[in-house]
């Protein structure tokens, strides 16, 4: 009988602590379905960041190692520079990528480094319950932005994908969401593009991903699925937003 | 056969010699010397440089090259090691190797770019936040300056925490006769922990966070154990006239202002000496426990207003006085000060 479902062999069988709903756990399960269909396990190493994903460690079956908030980036430019011929990887939320770490993300990027980067946008900060995030979209109320976020005040959403475009070190850029069944398929598609960007030695690439956070958006699981539909996907449009490759996913 | 050659560049020259297969690191004087002399060699040896984007992505660009095996190091000079401290108490926490460089500097804030010692405190008490300690490391010449990273490199992976060589901008700019002697490069201590890719084994991961209920205690016993081996076995020091009365006690380019005003005080018919810590933590206590009996008085001289006398003091434990000459904000120290000082006491 031919197995048409199963668990990844790149996940472990430790239980996930995220919310019901929440995007992360789905990513997780893309990025280890990839790295399965590339063969690349034994000689993958991912990064952990600080957000609701730092148990990535124990979810994931393969060597991962943590990095303090933001700096996946520089982390992954010292184990991709030091073993070439390993598929590195990182794993960050907004805060960590676009806030803290966003010197690291812009120069890892502009070096070209030969890594992935799956980012994981759910516009606010998961783990420290709800404060705003860099990608907050304008009037949304968080713990930090109790009257909705205003440009005035917190400035506005940041495009991180778009913002990446204008270095010439960047070779694939997509966006993707993983509220539906298609797009959840559309946006393996581009993990695993990313990865073989890396395998053929072709420089950085990143994925962006939109992802629902139930709880600190203080909605239920199909309220949090209409509003990345609604307006997370108006401020940041799903597709590719940079391919220097002429691949073809 | 001797050579002249600059404190920065022997440094950089004793990494390489040692086996250093990744630096990182961002311009600050004085230690830019070190950062361009890398630039250079490390190239010329195939091996991994990057001009980082600041003092925190080159510490957890260490953190990286560190965590997949390679002899890494980054340097600084004080405002910068300020940024580091996150990174290294993360090192200290995952029990990663790693030799990072301060090429000392007046401060505090953005001070000056005079040699200093007044990061002590800051290297020594651990720096970053958690109980947490690096072992410290301080060369007194070029010749140090060149032997010290494979020392730094080896005990940093014997016992699994970084290394730290507190320096200053006098000494890595200094120029003297020195050796480029054969330089010890073979890895120690377990490797079991690198990650490589999990071809052949299980999967490792390398993590400081421990959420579970009393992982962390046990962790930091575990570390703390290490960190009191450390102390038991590896103080190491220069001791000169160990039949002194007057115990001069300074490191680094003080402890060279020390040999010639013990040297003036000697042909004057003073008995006075000098205690050179070589590692500043651990600190090496046992021996002035030793000498206590004998001494009548220690004179601890540093560029600082006063940060390892406390050490002294604790050491000394109120059993013979203890006194203190420093200069703070980049000043040096002259060996006629300290005559002066020693003639006080
Ligand atoms: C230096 C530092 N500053 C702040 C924090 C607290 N902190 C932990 S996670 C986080 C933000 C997480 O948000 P994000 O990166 O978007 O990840 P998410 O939880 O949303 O997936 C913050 C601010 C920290 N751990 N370290
Ligand atoms: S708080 Fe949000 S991001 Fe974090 S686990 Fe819950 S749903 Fe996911
Ligand atoms: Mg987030």
């Amino acid at each position: 009988m031919k197995k048409l479902f199963g668990k990844p062999e790149s996940l472990t069988t430790v239980n996930h602590k995220y919310c019901p709903g929440c995007g992360h756990g789905i990513v997780h399960r893309l990025i280890a379905e990839v790295i399965d269909e590339l063969g690349v396990r034994e000689k993958t190493i991912g990064i952990a960041p600080v957000g609701c994903a730092v148990f990535a460690y124990d979810y994931w079956n393969f060597d991962v190692t943590e990095a303090s908030h933001g700096r996946p980036p520089a982390v992954a430019t010292g184990i991709k520079r030091v073993l070439p011929d390993r598929v590195v990887f990182t794993y960050q939320g907004d805060g960590d990528l676009a806030a803290i770490g966003m010197a690291e993300t812009i120069h890892a990027a502009n070096r070209g480094e030969n890594i992935t980067v799956i980012f994981i946008n759910n516009a606010i900060y998961g783990m420290t319950t709800g404060q705003m995030a860099p990608t907050s979209l304008l009037g949304m109320k968080t713990t930090t932005t109790p009257f909705g976020r205003e440009a005035k005040i917190a400035g506005y959403p940041i495009k991180v994908s778009e913002l990446l475009v204008t270095l010439e070190g960047t070779t694939y850029l997509a966006r993707g969401a993983v509220d539906s069944a298609k797009h959840v398929l559309e946006a393996k598609k581009a993990i695993k593009k990313a990865f073989e960007i890396q395998l053929s030695g072709k420089g950085y690439s990143l994925v962006e991903i939109l992802s629902q956070c139930p709880p600190n958006w203080k909605m239920s699981v199909p309220e949090s699925l209409e509003y990345v539909r609604k307006e997370m996907m108006t401020q940041f449009p799903l597709g590719v937003i940079k391919d220097k490759t002429g691949m073809t996913v | 056969m001797k050579q002249l050659m600059k404190g920065s560049a022997a440094l950089g020259e004793g990494a390489i010699q040692a086996g250093g297969g990744a630096y990182f690191g961002y311009p600050i004087t004085p230690q830019n010397e070190l950062t361009e002399y890398m630039s250079r060699r490390m190239l010329e040896e195939r091996r991994v440089f990057i001009q980082a984007e600041s003092e925190l992505a080159a510490i957890n660009m260490v953190f990286g090259a560190s965590v997949a095996g390679a002899r890494a190091m980054t340097s600084s000079s004080s405002p910068g090691v300020s940024l580091k401290q996150e990174g290294i108490s993360y090192m200290a926490g995952c029990e990663l190797p790693g030799l990072i460089v301060n090429v000392q500097r007046g401060g505090p804030g953005l001070g000056n770019i005079s040699g200093s010692q007044a990061d002590y405190f800051q290297a020594v008490r651990g720096g970053g936040h958690g109980d947490y300690q690096v072992i410290v490391l301080t060369p007194a010449s070029v010749q140090e300056m060149y032997e010290m990273p494979s020392m730094a490199f080896s005990l940093s992976e014997k016992y699994r925490t970084p290394a730290l060589i507190l320096t200053d901008g006098i000494l890595a700019q200094m120029q003297e006769p020195m050796e480029l002697v054969k330089i010890n490069a073979a890895r120690s201590g377990d490797q079991s922990w690198i990650l490589d890719g999990c071809k052949g084994r299980a999967p490792r991961k390398i993590r400081s966070l421990l959420m579970e209920e009393g992982a962390l205690e046990a962790h930091n016993r575990h570390l703390q154990k290490k960190y009191i081996e450390i102390k038991n076995k590896e103080q190491r020091y220069q001791l000169i006239n160990e039949q002194a009365e007057i115990m001069l006690v300074a490191y680094g380019v003080s402890a060279r202002v020390c040999y010639t005003a013990v040297q003036e005080a000697n042909r004057k018919g003073l008995k006075v000496g000098l205690l050179r810590p070589i590692t500043v933590w651990p600190f090496p206590e046992k021996i002035i426990q030793e000498l206590v009996p004998q001494v009548k008085a220690f004179l601890v001289i540093e560029l600082s207003a006063g940060q390892m006398v406390e050490d002294v003091n604790l050491a000394v434990n109120g059993k013979t006085p203890v006194y203190f000459y420093g200069r703070a904000g980049g000043a040096c120290v002259t060996p006629e000060e300290v005559i002066k000082e020693i003639g006080k006491i």
